[in-house]
């Protein structure tokens, strides 16, 4: 029978009736007494130098309270914002690092870019003021495909003379040119891995609120982790002590990481509600969310894939070059480097592979972590390329899978990429999604689709990531300028309840409810008893927040550490009421009990005595019962699985459409299964829309985003999308005491690759590019048959 | 030239005076401060803002206020029981995770409401059709449409057990 309550039951979502019932509180929802509102000025151009802004007739219009530049941040000294991970290149000199303004001063570098920010008593003030400022420019030609940067005759950035941002190695390369030497056969592959827009439903947005009597600032921002924003908004972009500022992260409608990164518009309100002295609000409208939210992928990439005469796989080389759009983003640089090229290895025993990885810059919206972050982009090339080995060698398609990957036993797992993967069965995840597509059964459904004249084919992706970036001292070896620990603070109150402060931020993946569950088994306290609080800096430790599928992982065993302190010392009081020895205490719950007896106390008297500590130790303990803790992993957490899917693709039309959908997925221990379905079923839809469905699409030579609106960017809808068959597979992770592993982003991270397998093998063609769309299959159908093309 | 309009909200009857272009979902949040309905995008395709006017699916972000002078709007916030009993709709939401950030949320489920009005017995099949209006970036859609199938029984139960009453 299964659990109602704990870990590893299906509880239902506590915070599921706020959103249900319209009391869900997002930043746009927040009106602050005296506030005003911003609108921002953005650039049409791609690339062009601010000659002037004549501001006269925009402070003029009615409602205006003031007009922001470029040139009054560089008055007031207001900081760039900065890049959180330095990126040396093989010659031993660290990228480039251009200044990034939150109002441009003077280039604009993409469509979008900020030049004016106008604030007015209302948004339509704002707005019609707007249009009546004059911005001279002098239009620069722009560099738009990533792959022709070098020779583009133009520069985004004057530091940056060739746009390249760094040129970066990882791997062997002797070894790996050696094992290509001995190899029986070669693989090799172009792909491209398509520009993305995250896309959350709620647009961002951001209220700066300034009190000058304390001289305090608060600032209610779209964010993952309001604790991170608040230490670069400090520390960088506005220059002010942390204990003046508060940062607060309602209510956040979906993130997908794209709600990680300190963005302009945050500094931007903080900024003006200090010169205005009054609340300032901006939220973005949809097709400026498109020109400002950082996008996803956006890489070009040449493998190869050496072989002996069965197929075992001895090397891999990868060349990538990643667009970083016009200037780089909070996390951009670690991206399809750290956490790209580390990933390589996939689940197959690879010995030897050598990456290269370019990073430039483009007259485009910067490019950043889109769920996943990397790890998908590793995952489509490494299972896109032993797709296109089975065909080339004639091997079974599973089977070659199965010769390669690495075995439990041979756990932990040292890569030659420089991970040690802790735990994994992925051929039996293998097995089970085989089984669980009924991959026997595929040549019959094959023929019966024949029949009706469709093509159907079938696809996989074993794919393994790694959460939770840590040890917090390796990460910053390699770069990372911040820590990657998380934090939690336990605190009972007197009567009993719980409140648990985390460093971490939930939008949609349901901490209130998981968390909870947690502390609930840990502490034998009924759920209505608890609250997980996150999202304000007031509230909070200093945490990281959510990102890389890390909440858990990383969040989750800090809180672990403070559940664990709160019952070392409920221990301690429970021997004193019960005048035992602490040694000779048990914990079974909520319930403390002399060993071997039947005497016992239980957590909320232990509160109780703790707050009134009439019967106390206090020669030996501190009232209170409130714990705090931080906690930095030993290592990544690696989910793996494997998911399999089936498409029928019309002829005729070219129309994709997906039968069938399985995944099996190793997420470590499971706290919540209905929770983790959940996150399975949206993470493969986002990796299907990227397969099936979207591609942001910049004009080569103005620089124009091309599909800028959702007429024009096409996401997934209820009706392009299956039911999914989904199971888990739970191998502890043995570097964390809770052995959780992740399930954020591991849908993504194989669904492109799993879909673009099936179609591949539907059209019977080693490999077109994203998106297979209606308009592109029908082009590859009717180039592949010449004959029926020359009729 | 501001227009006066008076219009019933949740059961509530409401006098606004509006622009002639203001949007119905800006009378909503801003006049009527009912923050449940939703602005996800400016294209009118993301079905975030959602209502019933006269017991029928609008996008209220492409319906001016002045449309609504003399009529019923309800919003997410006036759906469950006075006493804050869940829809039979909201209730198979929760009980099928069809949620997760919770933004579309509210346009989805006055969607899937109205969607018992026009076709009580939808097939998953219809439910994604008739979906087709309000996108998800967090659910993959696969529990919504179980939500949707469960909260559409769920209502003919509960409307049969009133004509039996």
């Amino acid at each position: 029978m299964s659990k109602s309550t704990g870990i590893g039951a299906s509880v239902k979502r506590v915070e599921d009736y706020r959103f249900l019932t319209g009391r869900g509180r997002y930043t746009d929802d927040m009106t602050r007494p005296g506030q005003c509102h911003a609108y921002i000025v953005r650039s049409p151009h791609a690339h062009a130098r601010i000659l002037s802004i004549d501001t006269a007739a925009t402070l003029a219009a009615p409602g205006v309270l003031t007009v922001l530049t470029g040139a009054d941040m560089v008055a007031d000294n207001i900081g760039s914002l900065p890049c959180g991970w330095l990126i040396h290149s093989r010659d031993g000199t660290p990228m480039k690092e251009p200044k990034h303004l939150p109002i441009a001063a003077d280039k604009v570098r993409h469509v979008g870019d900020q030049v004016a920010v106008v604030i007015a008593e209302t948004l339509q003030q704002a707005k019609d003021a707007a249009e009546l400022l004059d911005i001279d420019y002098e239009e620069l030609p722009a560099v738009v495909s990533p792959g022709s940067v070098e020779t583009a005759g133009t520069a985004v950035h004057d530091e940056a003379p060739d746009n390249v941002c760094y040129d970066w190695i990882w791997g062997d390369k002797d070894k790996t040119d050696a094992a290509f030497a001995q190899a029986a056969h070669v693989t090799t592959l172009d792909l491209v891995n398509t520009r993305l827009v995250p896309n959350a439903m709620e647009p961002r947005a951001a209220v700066g609120e300034y009190d000058p009597g304390m001289d305090e600032y608060t600032l209610t921002t779209t964010s993952q982790n309001p604790q991170l924003i608040r230490l670069l908004l400090c520390g960088f972009t506005m220059g002010l002590p942390e204990h003046k500022v508060r940062v607060v992260a309602p209510d956040v409608g979906g993130g997908f990481g794209s709600k990680i990164y300190h963005y302009a518009e945050e500094v931007i309100v903080v900024y003006a509600a200090r010169r205005l002295k009054r609340p300032v609000k901006w939220t973005a409208e949809r097709s400026e969310s498109f020109l400002s939210d950082a996008h996803g992928r956006d890489h070009l990439t040449h493998v190869e894939l050496a072989m002996d005469p069965d197929g075992l796989f001895l090397g891999m080389r990868v060349k990538t070059t990643a667009n970083m759009g016009a200037y780089l983003s909070t996390f951009s640089s670690c991206i399809p480097t750290i956490l790209y090229a580390t990933l390589l290895s996939g689940q197959y025993k690879t010995p030897a592979i050598h990456a290269e990885v370019k990073a430039v810059f483009t007259n485009t919206v910067p490019v950043d972590a889109y769920r996943g972050a990397g790890r998908p982009e590793a995952c489509y090339l490494i299972e896109r390329i032993v797709d296109v080995a089975a065909r080339e060698l004639g091997i079974d398609r599973a089977e070659l899978r199965r010769r390669n990957f690495i075995p439990p036993e041979m756990m932990p797992y040292d890569t030659p990429v420089g991970l040690q993967y802790d735990s994994g069965n992925f051929a039996r995840n293998l097995e089970d999604a085989l089984a669980l597509i009924d991959y026997d059964g595929f040549p019959a459904r094959r023929a019966e689709s024949a029949t009706r004249g469709k093509r159907r084919g079938i696809g996989f992706a074993s794919y393994i990531e790694a959460c939770g970036i840590a040890p917090s001292n390796v990460a910053g070896a390699l770069g990372a300028r911040a820590g990657l620990y998380d934090s939690a603070e336990v605190r009972f109150h007197p009567t009993g309840s719980v409140s648990v402060m985390v460093g971490v931020h939930s939008h949609g993946q349901g901490h209130e409810t998981t968390f909870a569950q947690i502390v609930s088994e840990r502490l034998g306290v009924p759920m209505e008893k608890i609250e997980i609080v996150h999202g304000d800096s007031a509230k909070t430790p200093f945490g990281m927040g959510t990102y890389g599928s890390r909440s858990l992982a990383v969040g989750g065993m800090a809180m672990m550490k403070a559940i664990d302190k709160v019952i070392a010392k409920s221990k301690k009081i429970a021997a004193h009421l019960l005048e035992a020895s602490a040694e000779d205490i048990e914990q079974d719950g909520g319930v403390f009990r002399v060993a071997g007896t039947d005497r016992s106390v239980d957590i909320a008297a232990i509160a109780g005595a703790a707050y009134v500590p009439h019967n106390y130790p206090l020669d030996e303990l501190e009232p209170g019962l409130d714990e705090q803790a931080f906690y930095d992993p030993k290592n990544f957490t690696f989910p793996n699985g494997t998911q399999i899917c089936e498409v029928e693709v019309d002829p005729e039309t070219g129309v994709v459409k997906i039968v069938r959908f399985a995944a099996v997925d190793d997420f470590g221990r499971v706290i919540n299964p209905m929770i983790v379905e959940g996150q399975v079923h949206g993470g493969l839809v986002q990796g299907i829309g990227q397969a099936l469905l979207e591609h942001a699409i910049y004009d080569e030579d103005s620089g124009q985003l091309l599909t800028g609106s959702f007429m024009d960017y096409a996401m997934p809808r209820a009706d392009d999308v299956p039911d999914f068959e989904v199971k888990t597979n739970e191998v502890l992770c043995t570097t964390n005491a809770l052995g959780v592993k992740g399930c954020g982003e591991a849908g993504t991270i194989g669904g492109a690759a799993c879909v673009m397998n099936a179609v591949c093998d539907a059209l019977d063609i080693g490999h077109m590019d994203m998106p297979a769309s209606p308009e592109r299959v029908w082009r590859v159908l009717r180039d592949s048959r010449p004959a029926m093309a020359a009729e | 030239m501001p227009v006066s309009i008076t219009l019933t909200v949740n059961g509530r009857p409401a006098a606004l005076t509006v622009e002639p272009n203001t949007l119905l979902v800006d009378a909503i949040r801003q006049h009527l401060s009912l923050t449940g309905t939703h602005v996800g995008c400016d294209t009118s395709q993301c079905g975030a803002c959602v209502v019933h006017l006269d017991g029928v699916s609008v996008k209220s972000c492409t319906t001016l206020a002045v449309q609504a002078d003399g009529r019923n709007v309800t919003t997410i916030e006036g759906l469950a029981a006075p006493d804050g009993t869940l829809h039979p709709m909201q209730a198979a939401f929760k009980e099928h995770h069809g949620l997760q950030c919770g933004f579309c949320t509210p346009g989805m489920v006055m969607s899937a409401v109205d969607l018992a009005r026009v076709n009580p017995n939808a097939t998953p099949e219809e439910i994604r059709h008739w979906l087709e209006g309000n996108i998800c970036r967090c659910t993959g859609y696969h529990n919504i449409v179980k939500a949707v199938e469960s909260g559409l029984q769920a209502m003919k139960t509960g409307a049969a057990a009133q004509a039996a009453e």
